[in-house]
């Protein structure tokens, strides 16, 4: 076993990333639980003892909660799909102009299986972004990020650290209506406590922004305001053109341009911005992380669950399984095979530094 | 290096502005400490030099603030932060990483400083704050405590001209108080940084500082000048120097080793003086009980079988260095954590089991940030929901709270209270129901010497109707005057535990400013001395 050292954050997020465009490309329900299977193992067999460590479980419980309120709007106002009548619900007779949408009908067996896939899929997502801040923490992401890429990146930390923060904030407000001989329990409780949370949460990030501004964040220097200017718009060009690509790559139906050719342009944009960015902005890195072997490996996992899902798609199978009518899902082997290559991490990748260990290899690169 | 020119800072909706014309310099290399009560501006102040007042609070400042020859007005905090470091008062709140060591690095980072000499740096401050065991550790595993030295060592790495410090040392226990200003003031004499740092606790910070400023509040002017001429006539001084003015030394002492050297005449005046035997309470019957009581927090032990018996209208002060596990004790007498090992019982009951109804009846604990109990937006609101959620009759919070802090405006918002009246509210609604058990968990933090000791006469009035009363405190002052027992632990044990005049005065952490100055003998607070004083010149006074 090697050193034990922190994986370099990109390697851990591009392989979650991987994982989750490859559960985003298919709603076949054993696929699905084998990724997030996979995200579980190597979580459990790769993460440190920080107290983010354990937003697995928090994730898997969301993902829970959004197969139920999918299944539940299907039942009340899901699209009709005929098939096996499970149940019939009073159906209201709504105005022509909002044709579209209804309300109560016949339930089938058929929706009900092609809610529980669309909610299953979209909780593997949220289990494999877990994963990623089980394994490494928001903050370090952000301090890998090229330094043009530096303010969206702080925008999306403050935003990732809103969630722990509430969380902080309400275990204070349970213990303290404890305190006070409140109820903890029930509806009433947690209505009571959703203003001092926010409000406590909402404290907290301000408190974070002053203190980064004290430390001298966001320091422009003296730099022209229209260089700096053309930094921000390249930046922002590339953002967007990478949400256009990866629409392109995720829906089949999306036209031919929004695939490779908005992805290119989009690494065009980068590039550029990363040389105008390179010139406005004075930080440096401590202790970069290194990049080697382990984190190839992560990295290619991740790719080979995306390119297991194409070769699938190419060579005709059924990626998502026919609910009407209702067939047993057929196992998509490349796909398959390019999940299992996922959870190499959970063997390759070295393992996290305990707490109580006083000493951190030093970084490869110079 | 740091100049205030006709400063009047004014906060949105306030009726008054808090800071009035206030004009003074700081030269470079010197250690200045503020002082005042609490509420008189001094935090303002202190975040008025980088401009984080008003940019990051809102409200209007007259007049300007020059630092390192630049214009707060003109220069954004983030543009000075290579000038001035800044530690608030809530280290945990500061942090924007999650690692010990990013944490030290990222003010660096974002200066540019090269990789070569951050890395010296780091490894320096690491030395420095005593922070090596801790440099792979998650921020938010770490004591408060711990997270303070942090807080500062992450400021000082950037090689600030100018510290800011805002009760640095609040959070500190006796022994890593003293190493983190030790720290500082080699700071000072060897790099000539210049520190503006405000404290509650004078008695800790006094004789580090070449000057003092005095905020009195209440708009009038602020006086700075040498510490001695000051205290002289400061409503808050540390108590060296009120037995200083008692016994009418000059030069006024600022620490103990200058007033033990004034001090031989009044040991042997007093000499042949029995010091008071603290009057005995009818100390009753017990009611809390904890046996063999073990508790974690994931790898790490934080009490390793603690067994404790507490009787009532008896005040236990609990001591020990952060992390000792003096919290964690508190939170499961109240039940907020169960035991993982042994028993504990109040009231002859098992806390955790208990309701949150029935525990409020049992034990009462006004947590570290006793703010976090409070979260109605006027006094009254909280009053009325306190009475409620406790079924007493109407108005019988609101009567609590004013036998402790009497006149307090019924509409004002709990955040625009002083510490020391949130304080009291807080403890007026765990009051309320009357528990035969009250714990605090640090109260005094943030709390200036008139607050502490309205906070001393309450408790003492409590526990002589039959209250037990439990402090967890590192504010040895406060013990010395309150408590009659003293548990100190260590490392998730009990170590020592016995009465207080014992413990305290036999302790060279522990013992408060008096007892060092008035060994061997066993004199605790200024108050004490001065009665004796009194009983001496007039005989026929002795009851």
């Amino acid at each position: 076993m090697s050193e034990r050292r922190l994986v370099h954050p990109g390697a851990w997020w591009v392989w979650a990333i991987g994982l989750a465009a490859g559960a985003l490309r298919t709603t076949n329900p054993f696929l699905l639980c084998l990724i997030v299977a996979v995200a579980g193992w190597v979580v459990v067999s790769r993460r440190s003892d920080a107290p983010w460590a354990r937003s697995f479980a928090s994730c898997l419980r969301l993902g829970l909660i959004v197969i139920i309120i999918r299944m539940v709007f299907q039942v009340f106002f899901g699209a009709r799909i005929p098939g096996t009548i499970v149940f019939s619900l009073p159906e209201v007779t709504l105005p022509s102009w909002a044709a579209g949408v209804s309300i109560g009908g016949t339930v089938t067996t058929e929706s009900l299986v092609a809610a529980f896939y669309q909610g299953l899929r979209l909780a593997t997502v949220v289990a494999c972004f877990g994963a990623a801040t089980s394994l490494c923490s928001p903050y370090r992401m952000l301090r890998a990020l090229p330094s043009a890429l530096y303010e969206a990146g702080v925008a999306m930390t403050v935003a990732f650290s809103f969630a722990p923060q509430a969380i902080v904030s309400a275990r204070q407000v349970r213990d303290a209506r404890r305190l006070r001989g409140r109820s903890d329990r029930g509806i009433r409780a947690w209505s009571g406590a959703a203003m001092p949370v926010l409000e406590g949460a909402l404290e907290r990030s301000v408190a974070l922004a002053a203190s980064m501004d004290s430390r001298g964040y966001g320091r422009r220097g003296d730099v022209s305001v229209p260089l700096r200017r053309l930094g921000s718009v390249l930046t922002l060009l590339g953002l967007v053109l990478v949400m256009i690509g990866s629409y392109g790559l995720l829906d089949p139906g999306a036209p031919v341009l929004f695939r490779l050719p908005a992805m290119v342009l989009a690494v065009l944009a980068f590039v550029a911005a990363l040389l105008v960015g390179g010139r406005l902005n004075h930080r440096t890195r401590y202790r970069p992380d290194p990049w080697a072997f382990p984190e190839w490996v992560i990295t290619l996992s991740g790719v080979a669950a995306v390119i297991g899902s194409v070769i699938s798609a190419r060579n005709g199978d059924l990626l998502d399984p026919s609910v009407y009518p209702l067939e047993f899902p057929a196992i998509p082997l490349a796909a398959l095979a390019g999940v299992l290559l996922a959870s190499l991490p959970a063997w390759v990748a070295p393992l996290p530094p305990t707490a109580l260990s006083t000493s951190q290899p030093l970084a490869v690169a110079a | 290096m740091i100049r205030f020119e006709h400063v009047t800072v004014t906060y949105p909706d306030a009726p008054a502005p808090i800071l009035v014309d206030v004009n003074f310099e700081v030269p470079e290399g010197e250690l200045c400490l503020v002082v005042g009560v609490t509420g008189s501006g001094k935090s303002t102040l202190l975040r008025a030099v980088n401009g984080l007042v008003p940019r990051f609070t809102g409200g209007v400042m007259q007049g300007s603030v020059i630092v390192d020859g630049r214009r707060t007005s003109e220069v954004s905090p983030r543009e000075l932060a290579d000038v001035v470091g800044l530690v608030g008062q809530d280290p945990a709140a500061s942090f924007v990483t999650d690692y010990v060591e990013d944490e030290l690095a990222y003010a660096m980072e974002n200066l540019g400083i090269a990789p070569d000499i951050m890395r010296r740096r780091v490894e320096d401050i690491l030395d420095l704050l005593g922070l090596h065991e801790l440099r792979n550790r998650p921020l938010a595993s770490l004591s408060g405590g711990q997270q303070q030295r942090v807080a500062i060592g992450s400021v000082l790495t950037a090689g600030p001209r100018v510290l800011v410090l805002d009760e640095p040392t609040s959070a500190l226990d006796p022994a890593a108080a003293e190493e983190v200003l030790a720290a500082l003031t080699r700071l000072v004499h060897d790099l000539g940084t210049t520190v503006l740092i405000a404290e509650h606790r004078l008695e800790r910070v006094v004789q580090y500082a070449d000057r003092v400023m005095l905020i009195p509040g209440g708009g009038q002017p602020v006086v700075i000048g040498l510490p001695a001429e000051v205290l002289r006539t400061s409503v808050v001084a540390p108590p060296v120097v009120e037995l200083g003015r008692l016994a009418g030394w000059s030069p006024l002492p600022l620490s103990v080793r200058e007033a033990r050297r004034s001090a031989s005449e009044l040991r042997e005046r007093l000499s042949s003086v029995v010091p008071p035997v603290r009057v005995p309470r009818n100390i009753g019957e017990i009611v809390v009980v904890t046996e063999n009581l073990q508790a974690s927090y994931g790898p790490i032990t934080a009490l390793r079988g603690v067994n404790l018996e507490i009787r009532s209208g008896e005040i236990v002060a609990v001591m020990g260095r952060n992390g000792a596990g003096k919290s964690t004790l508190l939170n499961h007498l109240v039940g907020l954590r169960a035991p993982i090992g042994g028993s504990v019982r109040v009231m002859g009951r098992e806390p955790h089991r208990l309701s949150a109804r029935d525990i409020v009846r049992a034990a009462g604990l006004v947590p570290q940030d006793c703010g976090v109990l409070l979260y109605h937006d006027t006094v009254a609101a909280e009053c009325r929901a306190a009475d409620r959620d406790t079924d007493l009759a109407p108005g019988s919070t609101r009567a609590v709270l004013d036998r402790i802090v009497p006149e307090i405006e019924a509409r004002t918002h709990p955040r625009d209270l002083s510490e020391g009246q949130r304080l009291g509210l807080a403890l007026a609604i765990i009051l309320a129901s009357e528990p035969p058990v009250v714990l605090l968990d640090e109260p005094t933090r943030g709390l200036d010497y008139l607050a502490k000791q309205r906070l001393i006469h309450v408790l003492t009035t409590f526990a002589n109707a039959g209250t037990a009363v439990v402090i967890a405190t590192h504010d040895v002052e406060v013990v010395a005057a309150v408590a009659d027992r003293v548990v100190v632990m260590a490392e998730g044990e009990i170590v020592a535990d016995g009465p207080a005049r014992e413990v305290v005065s036999h302790s060279p952490v522990f013992a408060p400013q008096v007892a060092k100055v008035m060994a061997p003998e066993p004199w605790l607070t200024v108050s004490e001395v001065k009665a004796a004083l009194g009983a001496l010149e007039s005989p026929g006074a002795i009851a």
